[in-house]
């Protein structure tokens, strides 16, 4: 049945032998203390992806992020100086969340000279410090200069901004991406501007809908009308397997084959796909990105297909062959709600038959993103029920027991330190 | 002649302009819950048969400078888009086994 190269050990899994091949708790997703202990353990120390440099065009650029998990709203600037800032949205008088539009729960973004607190008018420069405090004859021994904005540790690599809450992150956000991610730092993202948003709120832990977007083995079950109009295409039994697996530190990949469809006779084809020559893997006429692609098709497969980088704790980067990529991010509201962004890029569309292509497959993205968000709704009613304690988990789901036990490791981590330092 | 929304050439398809000439994807799905299948089938067999050639006349302009009855053409083809879910998968307006998930698109090129 093997249809790609398995490592020396026979399996993917055995290759990693600290993962080990028993059964796997999903305690950790359906625990309130957990939930806890991984918002300090994880969310508060690691570098988190808030966007991307496309969304600061020029210097005075700026756009707000809300992080749930850790309660916290971002405030990401380019100041004069083209260099990107990060501080907590918060004004230094009597804090105040500083930016926002519409209500203090929306986003903002948008470029300025100053920052402006609605509440009592204090301004801030694009680099944090504090310009203008209203009536400053009236207050006791405050220096200006002593109340910028708290800055927050901002990274960007690839084009994507990542902050950490740590005040002293352990590792610069090159070091902690490691050389398998790393690698991509040449791929071409700059050009595929042309973004797709969508966001959920899902009544399911954060891992539980990770999970399933790092193994395919559900595709064709849960997906079956994905596969094709034709019986003889929707085959919930066909056998799924993965061209290759790879692990690095805190973070996995995973490269598949994908359907090539632009490859496939009519009858096999949904009408609208054969028309907007687009579908679940993307446009099929794909954009000249040059010859060389950093980073992708690890293990040099032929019929390459999507690689899918899970990036610690709550990035997905997938990217396509065919010239787009997609980013997922999960961002925990507590043990068992979460909020889904899904964020697709394109080379932006030259014409309304580019335009088109690019809609269906933003247009396939959401119909079956809802037959996830739908089905793990299920998943947490399931796990929470308490029915079994642990859970089998195939080759084809080794993302998933790295992920988990990824988790597992940072929170004993967190654990152990914190209990030392009572100790002590 | 001010009800006239679409180029001359898909005069046809004036019908389902006022229904389906949708600037965003937020109103394209909502209509798309609040349709028939008979609906949205009489839609897509009248205009899906033409909708290569619609494409055709729409990519002859630039997008940021589309005539406006170009650009209604070309947001009746997202729609057909939209409906083509419901009447070549589906065969409901809703997806099946997506529950009482909700995904909102929340950013998206224009036209």
């Amino acid at each position: 049945m093997a249809r790609f190269k398995k490592p020396a050990e026979g399996t993917w899994t055995q290759h990693y032998p600290e993962l080990g091949t028993g059964m796997v708790s999903f305690e950790d997703s359906r625990s309130p203390a957990f939930y806890e202990l991984e918002r300090e353990a994880i969310f508060k120390r690691v570098w988190l992806c808030v966007g991307r440099v496309e969304q600061l065009p020029r210097n005075g650029s700026y756009f707000t992020k809300q992080l749930p998990g850790v309660k916290a709203s971002i405030l990401v600037s380019r100041d004069a100086t083209a260099r990107v800032r990060a501080f907590h949205n918060v004004c230094r008088h009597r804090g105040n969340k500083l930016v926002w539009e519409g209500t203090p729960r929306d986003e903002a973004c948008g470029s300025a000279r100053q920052f402006v607190c609605k509440y009592h008018g204090w301004r801030y420069g694009m680099d944090g410090a504090c310009t203008y405090v209203h009536q400053e004859d009236q207050f006791f021994g405050v220096r200006k200069d002593q109340l910028g904005l708290a800055p927050v540790q901002c990274g960007t690599w690839a084009g994507f901004v990542f902050v950490n809450l740590a005040p002293e992150p352990r590792q610069t956000l090159q070091d902690y991406l490691g050389t398998m991610v790393g690698a991509l730092e040449g791929y071409p993202f700059h050009q595929m501007t042309e973004r797709y948003s969508f966001r959920a709120e899902n009544n399911s832990n954060w891992k539980v809908f990770s999970d399933a977007f790092q193994e395919y083995y559900h595709v064709p079950p849960l997906h079956t009308h994905q596969l094709g109009p034709t019986e003889q295409a929707r085959n919930p039994e066909y056998e799924f397997e993965a061209a290759h697996y790879q692990l690095d530190g805190p973070h996995r990949m995973v490269t598949t084959s994908g359907t090539h469809k632009h490859t496939w006779p009519a009858e096999h084809l949904y009408p609208a796909e054969a028309l907007t020559r687009s579908g679940s893997t993307g446009p099929w006429d794909a954009p000249d990105l040059g010859a060389v692609l950093p980073g992708v098709n690890l293990s040099g497969i032929k019929r390459w297909g999507i690689d899918n980088f899970q990036v610690f704790p709550n990035l997905e980067i997938l990217i396509y062959e065919r010239g787009w990529y997609v980013t997922y991010r999960y961002w925990p509201t507590s043990h068992n709600t979460h909020v889904f962004e899904g964020d697709l890029y394109f080379v932006p569309a030259r014409n309304a038959r580019e335009r088109l292509a690019h809609e269906y497959a933003a247009l396939t993205f959401k119909e079956y993103g809802l037959q996830d968000c739908g089905t793990l709704d299920g998943t947490q009613m399931g796990i929470e029920q308490g029915a079994f304690r642990d859970y089998p988990l195939n080759d084809q789901e080794i993302l998933v027991r790295h992920f988990h036990k990824t988790v597992g490791d940072w929170v004993d981590a967190y654990a152990r330190a914190r209990a030392q330092e009572r100790a002590q | 002649m001010s009800d006239v929304l679409l180029p001359p050439e898909f005069s046809g398809l004036e019908p389902y302009a006022a229904t389906w000439c949708l600037a965003t994807e937020a109103e394209r799905w909502a209509q798309r819950q609040c349709s028939s299948m008979d609906e949205m089938q009489a839609f897509y067999d009248a205009f899906f048969p033409r909708a290569e050639q619609a494409i055709v006349y729409c990519e002859r302009f630039p997008l940021d400078d589309m005539p406006v009855p170009a650009e209604r053409l070309l947001q009746l083809l997202h729609s057909l888009l939209m409906v083509s879910y419901a009447v070549e998968v589906w065969k409901q307006p809703e997806v099946i086994n997506g529950g009482s998930a909700r995904i909102f698109r929340i950013l998206e090129p224009r036209p």
